[in-house]
């Protein structure tokens, strides 16, 4: 088939205006603002080029490094435990049995939950008085209740759970292609030389299964660092900023504050924090694919 | 017989783990005043609809559904039709440069929300286009084409180039041919990534919490998270809200799960 640029162009055009208007354009525009001094509630003070003074001021303010400390937890903690429960409803769901179907339908349901409506619904799972956590974990016993989400430690970890609920059938489902990617006929060598289950784990599904895990961590980690809704609706970053993530900080100084010139320093640290983490991921997803290929 | 033990053991784990907590929000929602107060908690509701009425005539809830319903459908068939374009040409093109695009895409697609969210909001200010269903649309739009023009081209690769060249032979254009060949023996494809796109434009609340400030054109998961309460949260007409914006999504996710298990792990696993 002949094909000219120009009519590759004409293709292209309409989704290059959109991509290009809200999301290239914007993060050189991020870029640009963060380094001027831009204060949407003192207009007076007009747009002024600061240099680096919103990165220093970044630096030096106690808020913003507890907050990249908050959000590099939440994916510390978050990722590894989504991977591992993946990893197990993913070999589950590797069997087949009968109501596989069903089962791998009911898994995708809290994948299909919109964030806002599962931010409310664990914060009604976490409530002082109503809640169901209390119940199991008190009884009938109000006295005892507790708030979790109004707890320094406990709000994090409450979440966390959440978090880790809502996305865990995601890193379940690439996973499960992964496994199913892997030949039968591997186990079945492997079983006629009396493997044992854990050897074949081990040995095979575990290094096999490497490029899906990666790919999930990688899908997963940039998704962690944008967390929003659940903080929005649980927490607002409290108490006292224990649930400040980034993204919500940022938020918060560009809409809530008007603080136009840091919020970008903000948006562009965490543009940053994703970037290295896929340009990390993504060399490391290349050299395992490369080992795979030379046995 | 013990494998089989193991495997009803850990499926009924995973089936609770899942069913739960949105099962205990939809119970809530069914619940009369005093049930939702009881301590301890009443498992099985007298099934009231109280909630889902007072939601709807005190607190609007019609409206939001409206909203959300207008802005996810026109952002699917706008995404739809310009993505299926662009696919349509890295698909079959196959230049140097549509192939960075599409990696473009990919990149694209990882920017957190943040790091675009001032700039967005000030185009849309310029254009006069906040507070409009517009302007949330063309937002939605432009990040969803990513994903839609992934899954949208491994479709599109899949569809055998023999039939089209016969028929640009014949003098058919290149519209024509993606038109009435491509699309329709890609439909699959097109389905699954419309549904996606509706999905996420329906869930989406970020820049609907930005773009949207007045009432009037906030969609449902902006409503739901303001739900308006100080003191004592209105629990039940927020559980019946919740249960209201979920049940479609659960619907077309049970209904159309091999799809998007497919759509989901399109560029995934291929890498």
């Amino acid at each position: 088939m002949k094909s000219s640029p120009r009519a590759a162009l004409f293709f292209l055009l309409p989704s290059l205006i959109f991509v290009g208007l809200f999301s290239i354009f914007p993060i050189f525009e991020s870029f640009r603002l963060s380094f001027y001094r831009l204060i949407l509630t003192l207009p007076w003070l007009g747009q002024r080029i600061v240099g680096l003074e919103n990165y220093s001021d970044l630096l030096s303010d106690p808020v913003a490094r507890d907050s990249i400390g908050t959000t590099l937890i939440f994916i510390a903690v978050t990722i590894p435990l989504e991977l591992l429960f993946g990893l197990g409803i993913a070999l589950v769901l590797n069997h087949g049995f009968r109501g596989r179907g069903l089962l791998r339908a009911v898994v995708l349901i809290p994948w299909a939950v919109p964030t806002v409506v599962s931010s409310q619904m664990w914060r009604f799972i976490f409530n002082d008085r109503y809640g169901l956590v209390n119940f199991l974990l008190f009884g009938a016993d109000t006295a005892r209740y507790i708030a979790p989400l109004a707890d320094p430690y406990l709000a994090m970890i409450s979440i966390m759970a959440a978090e880790i609920w809502k996305t865990t059938p995601f890193a379940a489902l690439i996973i499960l292609a992964g496994l199913q990617g892997i030949s039968d006929d591997l186990y079945e060598a492997a079983s006629i030389d009396g493997a044992t289950s854990w050897q074949k784990f081990r040995h095979i599904t575990l290094p096999l299964l490497k490029p899906a895990l990666l790919l999930a961590v990688l899908f997963r980690t940039i998704d962690a660092l944008r967390v929003f809704d659940l903080v929005y609706v649980m927490t607002q970053g409290g108490p006292a900023d224990t649930t400040n993530v980034l993204q919500f900080y940022g938020y918060k100084k560009t809409f809530a504050e008007g603080m136009v010139g840091y919020g970008s320093a903000i948006a562009v640290t965490v543009f940053f924090m994703s970037l290295l983490l896929s340009l990390a991921y993504l060399h490391a997803f290349k050299t395992s694919r490369l080992q795979d290929r030379t046995p | 017989m013990k494998r089989i033990t193991a495997l009803v053991f850990f499926s009924t784990g995973i089936a609770l783990y899942c069913l739960v907590p949105f099962l205990w929000f939809v119970l809530t929602s069914l619940k009369s005043n005093a049930e939702l107060e009881a301590i301890p908690p009443v498992l099985i509701p007298s099934f009231h609809l109280a909630f889902y009425r007072s939601a709807l005539q005190q607190y609007g809830l019609l409206h939001y559904v409206v909203n959300s319903a207008i802005v996810a459908a026109s952002a699917t068939m706008v995404t739809i039709a310009i993505g299926s374009l662009a696919a349509y040409a890295i698909a079959r093109f196959n230049l140097k440069w549509t192939n960075f695009y599409l990696f473009l895409l990919l990149a694209i697609s990882m920017f957190p929300q943040i790091a675009i969210a001032g700039p967005v909001w000030s185009i849309l200010d310029r254009l006069e286009l906040l507070n409009t269903y517009q302007g949330l649309v063309a937002a939605y739009i432009a990040l969803s084409l990513p994903l839609a023009i992934w899954i949208l081209t491994t479709f599109f690769r899949a569809v055998p180039g023999e039939i089209e060249e016969a028929a640009l032979l014949d003098g058919c254009s290149r519209i024509q041919a993606l038109y009435k060949i491509v699309l329709p023996l890609a439909a699959p494809g097109i389905f699954t990534a419309a549904l996606l796109v509706f999905i996420y434009a329906w869930n989406e609340f970020f820049f609907a919490l930005i773009i949207m400030t007045d009432p009037d054109v906030q969609t449902l998961p902006v409503g739901i998270a303001l739900f308006p309460g100080e003191y004592t949260m209105p629990w039940g007409e927020i559980a019946a809200a919740s249960t209201i914006a979920t049940i479609p999504l659960i619907l077309l996710t049970l209904v159309f799960q091999r799809g998007i298990v497919r759509g989901l792990s399109a560029g995934a696993v291929k890498g």
